[in-house]
């Protein structure tokens, strides 16, 4: 099948040829970097965890949505989404890729990554991150790829496949709960000390991921001749609906134990993001940005008549990705690190180089996921169309 | 022909996924004992070595009258354990350093406090926790609490550098390399281990100086205002000192119960 993604117009090529070349420049800062060490980075001794360690984050809730179309369709047999599962599976294969490679740029030693696998260590989340995301990827890559091959020759998925479908699903919920675990069980840092940290983490995930979803869809339907069909992405963005307005919930189930308890440990980071602390704030307008784009979100997606409309549903999607990207992108990690332990306010911002090989990774992201999605939509052109 | 080929990809495949996982595999294999012919290894140790079930340090902030009383201590703790001197704030090393109480104890920071703390420096340092989250969150067991003494420590080559023991640690008592530290040393002792870029470090309550049975430098240098010894020897000097003395920790509520105490 692999030779789908070989064949295409001038537009792909060029396409694929841009995102090579953000790739190599990424790979030379990274090679900067790898040289001198992570101070090229804007990361210091307060902010320990950075710009690499959010979009991590972030992906793998986008990777965790891909369980929105197969738990319909596999569980519930809910047929029409049986028609994109791939799409979501594939985009959960290309998200986990960045969120592991995201990971290994920002380590300090990176050619001792594997001392995880030769000192296993089950006491730390790391180690349980590790498995749940490779297990994901593995899953994810032989499911689709099974899948779309069976359906291409018209016979029936391999029954052993089913076992590792349903296995899929609460893999998905697991990958983004351990992720949350990663923070929320850290005792000296308030912002994420909260049990609602991980739902927080889904609901936003099931939020940006099914968006993205709906966005590319749109896309794939009008570059080429398979339509994933709108009752489909219909039912995608009632999806986005219920998870963005539950994500805003427990946001502000969040606020109201902070500030009415007044724990200063918690309150501290929402005031530094969303005022100010000590006279600093460089994410005021980011943090306002965010929660502005996701309020507009749930005005747009609830009623049906703007829902159903294409242009409002596409601008709903656009907001509710950024949105909830700024929330976990930026917001996330400086937000628990500000203020530090001892009660400085030490800022961070994301440097150059930092930003230029952020871009080598979401560009190595979006060059797999073009791969696999041409094949996905040229074998679904020959069925459909 | 076709199949073919692809049963011998199929089985390259297994064989390469088989070999990657050896290591693991002989590790998990080798917990709890080694082989029949493999003799246990002996570690002597200096009979002169100090040793202890928690080591533990009681600060007499009291003692400290100006930032000169304190200034040698953290001095002899960075020049022997070769701690560099990074030119830009952010990547700062630290081992052991000065803050004022609200910063040492902001949880116990108050508008109205007493003149003398609020002009006074505490010095602080890793608490070698006896509830360490920083151990707990290692992913290599690069580091650790040693159970014969109770000192968390790093192993400098085994540490991939994810940097999760900074984010679990709440006395921000670690530091990482963010570039090559060997170049920003003024004075190298060759006797003590050198970091190379990309690794944790942090105080070790000098346990390359209790091997050889002498106090921590830092201890040495502060001339009565820090005193060490064993949290679990009723007739030990620092359990004396708690014993006569209202004492503070950092964070207590954390539940990580650190080892320094801080006489106020």
């Amino acid at each position: 099948m692999l030779e789908k993604a070989i064949k295409g117009s001038k537009v792909y090529y060029g396409w694929m040829l841009a995102l090579l070349t953000l790739i190599g420049v990424g790979f030379g800062f990274y090679l900067w970097q790898f040289n001198s060490g992570l101070g090229i980075t804007g990361l210091s001794r307060d902010v320990s965890w950075g710009f690499y360690i959010a979009q991590f984050t972030f992906l793998v809730g986008v990777a965790a949505s891909a369980v929105m179309l197969v738990l319909p369709y596999y569980l519930h047999d809910y047929k029409a989404f049986g028609r994109i599962t791939i799409l979501g599976e594939f985009l959960a294969v290309s998200s986990v890729t960045m969120c592991l490679l995201f990971i290994i740029v920002d380590l300090g030693q990176p050619t001792r990554a594997l001392n995880v696998l030769l000192y296993p260590t089950p006491r730390s989340v790391l180690f349980w991150d590790m498995i749940v995301l490779n297990g994901y990827l593995l899953l994810n890559l032989v499911i689709g790829w099974k899948v779309l091959e069976a359906e291409r020759n018209n016979v029936h998925y391999p029954m052993w496949l089913k076992p590792l479908i349903y296995l899929s699903i609460p893999w998905a919920v697991s990958i983004h709960t351990v992720t949350a675990f990663l923070y929320c069980g850290l005792p000296g840092r308030g912002f994420w000390l909260t049990a609602i940290l991980a739902p927080r983490f889904l609901s936003s995930a099931f939020a940006a991921g099914p968006a993205l979803l709906i966005l590319l869809c749109l896309f794939v339907r009008r570059i080429s001749k398979f339509d994933p069909g709108w009752e489909q992405i219909q039912s995608l963005a009632k999806i986005v609906t219920y998870a963005i307005i539950l994500n805003v919930f427990f946001f502000l189930c969040e606020i109201f134990v902070v500030f009415y308890s007044q724990l200063p440990e918690h309150m501290d980071h929402f005031k530094y993001l969303f005022v100010g602390l000590q006279g600093k704030g460089s994410l005021i307008p980011f943090m306002w940005t965010s929660m502005i784009l996701m309020v507009l979100a749930i005005i747009l997606l609830v009623p049906s008549q703007f829902r159903q409309n294409e242009t409002v549903l596409t601008i709903a999607c656009i907001a509710v990705f950024i949105g909830t990207w700024i929330d976990k992108g930026i917001g996330l990690i400086s937000g628990g690190f500000v203020p530090n332990p001892l009660h400085y306010v030490n800022e961070y911002a994301p440097s150059f180089p930092e930003l230029m090989i952020t871009i080598g990774v979401y560009a190595t992201g979006f060059f797999i996921l073009s791969v696999l999605f041409k094949i996905a939509v040229t074998i679904k052109e020959e069925l459909y169309a | 022909m076709k199949s073919s080929r692809r049963n011998f990809l199929k089985i390259a495949g297994i064989t390469a996924l088989g070999v990657g996982a050896r290591p693991a595999i002989d590790t998990i294999a080798a917990v709890g004992g080694r082989g029949p012919t493999e003799p246990e290894p002996i570690l002597k140790q200096n009979e002169k070595a100090l040793t202890a079930k928690q080591w533990a340090m009681v600060v007499d902030t009291r003692k400290i009258k100006s930032e000169k009383d304190v200034a040698p201590l953290y001095e002899a703790c960075h020049k022997i354990h070769n701690v560099p001197d990074m030119p830009i704030k952010r990547h700062e090393i630290k081992w052991i350093w000065p803050e004022q109480f609200h910063h040492a104890f902001p949880d116990l920071h108050s508008e109205f406090l007493s003149e003398k703390i609020h002009h006074t420096t505490f010095p602080v340092l890793c608490n070698h926790c006896e509830n360490p989250p920083c151990v707990r969150v290692c992913p290599t067991k690069a580091t650790f609490k040693r159970e014969s003494d109770g000192v968390v420590v790093m192993d400098y080559h085994r540490c991939i550098g994810c940097r999760f023991c900074l984010a679990a640690c709440p006395y921000g008592a670690r530091s990482f390399n963010f570039f090559d530290p060997r170049e920003h040393i003024k004075e190298i002792n060759l006797k003590f281990a050198r970091r190379t870029k990309g690794v944790v470090e942090k105080c070790n309550f000098c346990v390359e100086r209790l091997a050889e049975g002498i106090e921590p430098a830092c201890v040495e240098a502060s001339k009565g205002i820090l005193t060490f010894g064993d949290l679990y020897d009723p007739e030990s000097e620092v359990r004396k000192l708690i014993a006569e003395n209202f004492t503070i920790r950092r964070k207590i509520h954390l539940g990580t119960s650190p080892a320094v105490y801080y006489i106020v």
